[in-house]
């Protein structure tokens, strides 16, 4: 019960920073910003405090982590105590260190490859928009082939052949996870592109990065933030779960997804520890969809009645 | 006539949500309808018009509501009376006719089953029923084939029909009361006196009731009893229609009458070579032929306007010189020089030279950029403008279209109004120092007085720069207003052209005289008189 009570009163605590943080700012921002405050949700506030902490927690783990990623510093298995605060893993490794550096290792794969995905996806997609005809043919219908393979079965594949390591993952699950960005890219620019600013644009001979940097993106960019708030979360679960079968991340490197996995003998104990880096997933999953759903909202210019 | 009174409208109030604060865009409202009567409601937009009459059917648009005043509808109170109440009224004995038929068909049902829904769900009749009662309607309204015309989709019918269509539909369950927003508004001249007469026909065989918006005073002379003249959520008079014709008595209504006067003063004869010409041009998307051997010059510091309704032509005649669709055969000469056909083959300068204006401000600007970009990106690209001079030059820019810098350099188009907006467009045409602007459709999404405005902007400008306008539209007051030469265009080809002064004088090509003598006149009679004299024609 003592854990369940103190997991429901963290999160009530991180809800009531998030919402003093917004009164804060409220009051001590200006411009655009300061009304940016105002529209903001209390879930939202609180999807950006928890993204907060996780960028801070990834990027200053080896001062935060009281033990080092990969050393062995107790016996196998070890109860939360004192010393270990979340007590050790399989081998004796400290739970609470590598949950810490796990942040870096998960969350930072999952940006570059989300980045990556979008960096992709998008430019292809509203070049293709732009461009169409038998250009914007060839490359959607190769799209439609690529996504007509399951996309974990087709990154498993593709990391058998290519080799598990940090730079294949991050390419194989950008180009699985390109293919969606760029079909939702293209849907968003082709109503874009039969606009008149369009048209004036080309008449006044502007060159297609211009019209696509310029004239494009920014009418696109609402729905493509969206996109990538619940990408990224895919891109996580997809990440974990590669790892999770072996093909992810791999050991000695401290990873959520891996660590479940080794450490899942524990639950039959009636221990919760190995669903600590499930619960840091699924935290920031919802962090960042309240987030999404706010620029969700902005995007579709609805406001509440 | 003193007949029983439908519709009374006391002291009526709406209020409009901006942002977080509510203003009251209806300012009390007195109407009052009688029994088969017609009333014209006219504004310029933003007067209210509109939402007055959604208020006549106790309902009030998103972000809207009624705060004030009583609605009686046949001794029913609409602001009291239950939604279900008032829900079994509209459709049945209170009907809504709006602006754009195609936006309010769904376009995924066929028309008569859509014109069977109503009658349907009030239990005013059975469906075979109904669908007899509608095919007699579309007959009524003079569609054509009526037995057919319910059985396709509100795509396959043109723009008026399905305006014909959709009062039919209105017409289904044999209301007291049609309202009319803006019916022919979108349509252009000679089928908007189609739509009109078929629409005074049917509200007078079935002595039904109709309140007629719009913003077009010699439109709503031709079908109402009474004219209310409104501002914003004001009124400002009402009157018989004869009467406020002849003797309106506000200031205001007399401006609005004034606003036809416009007129810029008459060019002399062009002397100089012309300073492009299109030559023997036919045009075709795919396989579909929309110009045929169109031929027409442009001169320096004069006014071409091509006039035909929508499908002559006219708008791809100027994609033809901009390049956008390059030509089947013919060409087109910039200053005694073929123009390369396509877009990609012309150099920056030919570019230059030919700027566009389009018809809506609101898709030709980019929604997310700055006055500031919007602006001086041609004068950067095309001149070379850099940091200083180019922020001098958007700021004059901003003063030649009567916008003060300071206030709107950093604002975004969303933060602008109608006319505001097309004054960028114009901005933007001049960035390149162009010698000519082709003007789409300018001015028809525009109140008269806003349009007044741009017409007087542009010819200030023409006078500045000496710069040649082709001026695309379908309305000839426009066109009488600023020409210097017509072109008439009808399915692809050039019907008649020559300076205005012989254009607008007898004889006319025929097409012409149909276009000519369709524009609606400030006349009670003049619908009628035109009809009884089509009708002695053709016989």
């Amino acid at each position: 019960m003592g854990f369940a009570a103190s997991v429901i009163g963290g999160l009530a605590a991180l809800f009531a920073i998030a919402a003093g943080l917004r009164a804060v700012a409220r009051i001590s921002l200006k411009g655009q910003a300061r009304s940016l405050a105002h529209d903001i949700p209390l879930t939202a506030a609180f999807g950006l405090l928890v993204i907060a902490i996780y960028t801070f927690v990834a990027i200053a783990a080896p001062a935060l982590a009281p033990f080092p990623e990969r050393d062995i510093v107790g016996g196998q298995f070890q109860a939360w105590s004192a010393e270990h605060w979340l007590g050790t893993d399989r081998i004796g490794r400290d739970m609470l260190s590598r949950l810490i550096y796990g942040a870096r290792n998960t969350v930072g794969i999952a940006f570059l490859t989300t980045a990556l995905a979008f960096v992709v996806g998008t430019i292809l997609g509203l070049y293709a928009a732009l461009v169409g005809g038998w250009l914007d043919q060839a490359l959607s219908r190769f799209v439609d082939a690529l996504m007509a393979i399951p996309a974990l079965i087709f990154s498993l594949l593709l990391l058998t052949i290519f080799g598990t390591s940090v730079l294949t993952l991050i390419l194989v699950i950008a180009a699985v996870d390109a293919t969606r960005v760029f079909r939702l890219a293209r849907a968003v620019a082709q109503g874009i592109v039969v606009m008149d600013y369009i048209e004036a644009a080309k008449l006044r001979g502007e060159g297609s990065w211009f019209l696509i940097r310029r004239e494009i993106l920014p009418n696109a960019t609402a729905p493509l933030v969206a996109e990538f708030g619940l990408r990224f979360c895919f891109v996580f679960l997809a990440i974990s779960s590669l790892s999770f079968l072996g093909l992810g991340i791999q050991p000695p490197t401290a990873d959520w997804g891996s660590m479940v996995k080794d450490n899942a003998t524990l639950i039959t104990f009636g221990d919760v520890t190995p669903l600590l880096p499930a619960g840091c997933i699924a935290l920031l999953t919802v962090a960042v969809n309240f987030v999404v759903d706010w620029q969700l909202h902005r995007a579709s210019g609805l406001k509440e009645q | 006539m003193a007949r029983e009174v439908l519709l009374k409208i006391e002291g009526l109030r709406i209020e409009g949500r901006a942002g977080d604060a509510w203003t009251e865009i209806v300012k009390g409202i007195d109407l009052t309808l009688h029994k088969g009567e017609v009333l014209g409601l006219i504004g310029e937009s933003g007067a209210g018009k509109s939402t007055v009459g959604l208020a006549a059917m106790g309902f009030a648009r998103d972000g809207c509501r009624i705060t004030g005043g009583s609605i009686l509808f046949d001794g029913i109170d609409l602001r009291q009376a239950p939604e279900a109440e008032r829900r079994a009224l509209r459709g049945k004995r209170i009907a809504y006719v709006a602006q754009s038929a195609a936006a309010s068909f769904n376009p995924s049902h066929k028309l008569i089953d859509q014109y069977c829904e109503a009658p349907v769900i009030h239990g005013v009749m059975p469906r075979d029923e109904a669908a007899h009662d509608a095919i007699d309607l579309y007959r009524r309204m003079q569609l054509p084939d009526p037995e057919g015309i319910g059985f396709r989709y509100p795509h396959q019918v043109s723009g008026g029909q399905l305006q014909r269509a959709m009062t039919a539909m209105a017409m289904a369950c044999r209301p007291d009361l049609i309202i009319f927003d803006e019916p022919t508004t979108a349509l252009d001249v000679t089928t908007q006196i189609e739509v009109l007469a078929a629409i005074r026909d049917i509200v007078r065989q079935f002595d039904t009731a109709a309140i007629y918006i719009t913003h077009d005073l010699a439109v709503v002379a031709q079908a109402a009893d009474r004219i209310k003249v409104l501002l914003r959520g004001d009124e400002v008079e009402e009157a018989p229609t004869r009467q406020m014709l002849e003797a309106p008595r506000e200031d205001y209504t007399k401006s609005l009458w004034a606003v036809r006067s416009f007129a810029r003063p008459e060019q002399p004869a062009p002397q100089a070579a012309p300073i492009l010409s299109v030559q023997n041009v036919s045009a075709a998307y795919g396989k579909v032929p929309v110009l045929d051997d169109v031929s027409f010059d442009i001169h320096a510091g004069r006014t071409i306007a091509v006039v035909g309704e929508s499908g002559s032509g006219k708008s791809t005649a100027a994609r033809v010189i901009t390049g956008l669709l390059p030509p089947k055969s013919g060409g087109v000469l910039f200053e005694g020089k073929p123009l390369p056909l396509a877009l990609k083959g012309r150099t920056r300068d030919q570019l230059r030279q030919v700027q566009m204006i389009y018809q809506m401000a609101d898709t030709a600007l980019n929604p997310k950029l700055r006055l500031r970009e919007l602006i001086g990106r041609p004068a950067q690209m095309y001149l070379g403008l850099q940091g200083k001079a180019l922020e001098t030059r958007i700021r004059d820019l901003l003063d030649l279209i009567e916008l003060d810098p300071d206030t709107y350099i950093d604002r975004l188009p969303g933060e602008l109004s109608g006319g505001q907006k097309q004054r960028i467009g114009i901005a933007r045409a001049l960035a390149a120092e162009p010698k000519i602007i082709i003007c789409d459709e300018v001015t028809s999404a525009l109140d008269q007085i806003v349009q007044e405005g741009i017409l007087k902007l542009l010819t200030r400008l023409q006078d500045e720069f000496g710069l040649a306008y082709m001026f695309i539209t379908h309305d000839l007051a426009t066109v009488r207003a600023i020409a210097d030469d017509v072109v008439v265009m009808q399915r692809g080809r050039v019907v008649e052209q020559g300076p205005k002064a012989e254009m607008f004088a007898p004889p006319h090509a025929p097409y012409t005289e149909l276009l000519l003598s369709s524009v609606p006149e400030m006349d009670p009679d003049w619908l009628t008189r035109l009809l009884e004299s089509r009708a002695s024609a053709s016989v």
